[in-house]
């Protein structure tokens, strides 16, 4: 496989492309194929080939538009005045050494085809394609000057002193280090971009919600609302699950048909699974507020792997924020609630109170009850025997709590109280714990 | 693979291939014809998604016409299996034949003095029953066993299970099967392969890795004014141009289900069966249903169909004499 294909694979996966090696050998048979002459019918080749997705084709052909606009050396050359006078100087550098005299001349004549070719044979001998963080731009730009031929390059300039020449060759050499600086961030955005991203996304589905910085928020948006889609694809479709060791004589009849209806290949019951209808209450008193706004984004992106879903928000009173969701993207929304009901001390006695009072025909025994809180009730009353009729005429309640399981009961944590009538009772303080939790949801039915 | 199939010498270029499927009503982009041409060299299936109606599985007809190989096709649907899509024994012709022949096995076995014997003389047959003459190639069997080749469409391949999925890997990656009754099954010539997909579900990574991926969208109006003129040979320069500005801006509206490709050529020949000239508010109302399947989305043009006729109309008196 040549090498520039080679790194273009590598930078089309640092871009979020999942080339699998077997792929890359395809593309390289591919490109055999083609031949390298059209570059349009090369981008093509390489985006039937690498990319499996449009996003992936977006993605591929920006990656190669770039890979293929780094070339180095676009700003042009500065001019020298005394260029007649120049030649003869430049023959006596030629003389002088091949390497290093090889660099003068070329940065003498201005031979930017020449430079650019230099410079990818030194780029790729200092493995440029290996950066990985923008510390090392300067680094990796002092290598590769130096296999240019940097050091004869600085004794040809201390030869030449104070002259008109010297002076030019000087300048010239400030350009060329620009160039190879430029030439080397290129690369860094090429190779390392893509993936410090995805560690920065790695990083941020483990922090807890609560703490995530206000700068990073639009980003976990993006992140929980891919999270969503991708268990809404996953979990979209309606599914069946067989219930082994139970005949479906009807269906087994049918299927056998013909064999003259001798049952050779059985056919078993099979069940339905049903996507979740969720009841959602969640606490925003202060403590909560940052964790319901993702659990709250997240599901209202799952849309099409749930059959219904309503949601309530509550800190001292109860009210239902479905329609103020689904109105304008969660961004406005969020502020809204806030505004209605939000930063208030919670009373979860209050709150479940007024839930059974107002909304209790909402329960039937296929929807699940989900409440996000961390139980603080503030020593109020947490009318625990509410819950339990809730979790009595609901399919089953998930109480998600933001706080570590060792935390519950202390203080005036009531969680101890209500964990009985929970089905589940879980820790969700990261996106990773929440995403976990719904997608076990979601592949169960809900029960 | 000694010799190279007859239709080789058909896919020399990609310009070739471009030229040849034009020549059987197919009006690809270049990145379509890429795909088939790459297809043959590389042995590779191509999976084709996007949007219904923008001519996936026409691009498989097309390809067979053009080859003038046989098109083989394959519906997939929830439930597929093995015995649907790959062979199955006649098992009624299997019971009828042993029907008929019972007196002449009995007097072939008759003969023998002992059960072991009668057995040996049964195995001696070979396995008279388990042949080819009883086997029912189903589409996958049938493509690999056309002697000059085929073009297998294996159509909406999203819609199968994902254990199907696994099950089409070996036949795509090396063109064999293997019947354990009769043994392995080869393609003499690999058949050319289209997968389609709109996209109901991801399809699995394995899958796509074996596949050149293609991704048909919705035409721009220079592609589409080239598939209209091919595909509707009678409608007039004029209309043609009013029609092909109007679902272009049809497109830029929100709707449910935008207009594809197929729906523009049902209605460009609904006008042409109505002997119409141009577009008059009258006759789109009344055929906009060719054009929109959602009832949402028809009230939504129609609250727009002024604006939109206007630009349709524009379009075409400006450049009467263009074409």
């Amino acid at each position: 496989m040549n090498p520039p294909l080679l790194d273009f694979v590598r930078a089309a996966r640092s871009a979020g492309l999942r080339a699998s090696p077997a792929e890359s050998i395809d593309a390289a048979r591919a490109v055999e194929v083609v031949g390298l002459a059209d570059r349009s019918l090369l981008r093509d080749t390489l985006s039937l080939v690498l990319a499996k997705t449009v996003d992936e084709k977006a993605l591929l052909e920006s990656c190669f538009d770039r890979f293929f606009s780094r070339e180095g050396f676009a700003a042009p050359a500065p001019e020298t005045p005394t260029r007649a006078s120049e030649q003869p100087t430049g023959g006596d550098g030629l003389g002088e050494g091949a390497g290093g005299g090889g660099l003068a001349a070329m940065l003498r004549d201005g031979d930017r085809a020449g430079l650019a070719a230099a410079m990818e044979g030194a780029a790729a001998e200092a493995g440029l394609s290996d950066i990985a963080v923008f510390t090392q731009v300067n680094l990796f730009t002092r290598r590769i000057l130096e296999r240019m031929g940097l050091e004869a390059l600085e004794r040809e300039i201390a030869r030449l002193g104070d002259t008109p020449a010297g002076e030019g060759l000087r300048r010239r050499r400030e350009w060329l280090r620009g160039e190879v600086r430029s030439f080397a961030r290129q690369n860094l955005r090429l190779f390392a971009e893509g993936e410090a991203e995805r560690q920065r996304e790695r990083r941020l589905a483990a922090t807890r919600l609560s703490a995530i910085d206000r700068r990073d928020r639009e980003r976990m948006r993006v992140l929980v609302r891919a999270m969503a889609r991708r268990l809404a694809v996953q979990y979209g479709r309606r599914r069946w699950r067989s219930r082994r060791g139970q005949l479906d004589a009807r269906r087994t009849i049918r299927r056998n048909m013909a064999w003259g209806g001798l049952p050779f290949l059985p056919v078993w019951k099979r069940r339905r699974v049903e996507k979740p209808r969720l009841v959602v209450l969640c606490d925003v008193s202060g403590s909560v507020a940052a964790v319901a706004e993702f659990l709250l984004l997240f599901l209202h992106s799952l849309n099409e792997a749930l059959s219904g879903l309503r949601s309530f928000a509550f800190s001292g009173d109860v009210v239902e924020v479905s329609a103020i969701l689904g109105r304008q993207p969660i961004e406005r929304a969020i502020p809204e609630i806030m505004d209605l009901v939000g930063f208030g001390s919670s009373n979860y006695g209050n709150a479940l109170a007024a839930f059974e009072q107002g909304w209790m025909p909402v329960l039937d025994r296929r929807t699940t009850v989900i409440v996000l809180g961390d139980g603080r009730g503030n020593r109020a009353d947490p009318r625990v025997d509410v819950l339990g009729r809730i979790a009595n005429r609901a399919k089953q309640v998930i109480w998600l709590n933001p706080e570590v399981r060792t935390l519950w009961g202390t203080g005036d944590s009531d969680m101890h109280r209500y964990a009985p009538h929970c089905r589940v009772a879980a820790t969700c303080a990261t996106l990773g714990q929440l995403e976990r939790i719904v997608a076990g949801l979601l592949r169960d039915g809900g029960g | 693979m000694g010799t190279e199939p007859r239709f080789h010498a058909l896919l020399h270029s990609i310009e070739a291939t471009e030229a040849g499927l034009e020549s059987a009503g197919y009006i690809a982009n270049r990145q379509t014809a890429t795909a088939v041409y790459l297809a043959h060299h590389l042995r590779k299936p191509i999976l084709v998604e996007g949007p219904a109606g923008v001519g996936k599985t026409e691009l498989a007809k097309s390809a067979a016409a053009w080859l003038e190989l046989p098109l083989v096709r394959m519906q997939c649907y929830e439930g597929l299996d093995e015995s649907k899509a790959l062979y199955e024994w006649k098992y009624g012709k299997q019971l009828l034949y042993t029907q008929i022949l019972k007196d002449r096995l009995g007097a072939a076995l008759g003969e023998e003095p002992g059960l072991d014997a009668a057995l040996e003389r049964l195995h001696g047959f070979g396995d008279l029953f388990f042949s080819e003459r009883f086997l029912e190639p189903r589409p996958l069997l049938r493509a690999l066993r056309e002697p000059e080749g085929a073009v297998l469409l294996i159509d909406e391949v999203d819609k199968a299970d994902q254990e199907f999925e696994a099950f089409l890997l070996e036949i795509l990656a090396d063109y064999q099967v293997s019947v354990p009754e009769i043994g392995t099954v080869r393609a003499a010539v690999p058949p050319l392969v289209v997968l389609t997909s709109n996209s109901t579900r991801d399809l699995g990574d394995a899958l796509k890795r074996r596949c050149l991926h293609l991704h048909i969208g919705l035409p721009g109006a220079k592609l589409e004014g080239r598939i209209l003129a091919a595909r509707v040979p009678g409608i007039e320069a004029g209309l043609r141009r009013q029609v092909l500005r109007f679902v272009q801006e049809l497109r830029g509206l929100d709707l449910r289900k935008l207009p594809s490709v197929s729906e523009t050529l049902d209605w460009a020949r609904t006008l042409v069966l109505l002997h119409a000239r141009e577009l008059d508010p009258e006759l789109v109302r009344g055929t906009l249903n060719v054009l929109l399947k959602f009832e949402a989305d028809i009230e939504a043009a129609e609250a727009r169909l002024g604006d939109l006729l206007h630009a349709a109309r524009r379009e075409a008196d400006l450049r009467p004499a263009a074409q």
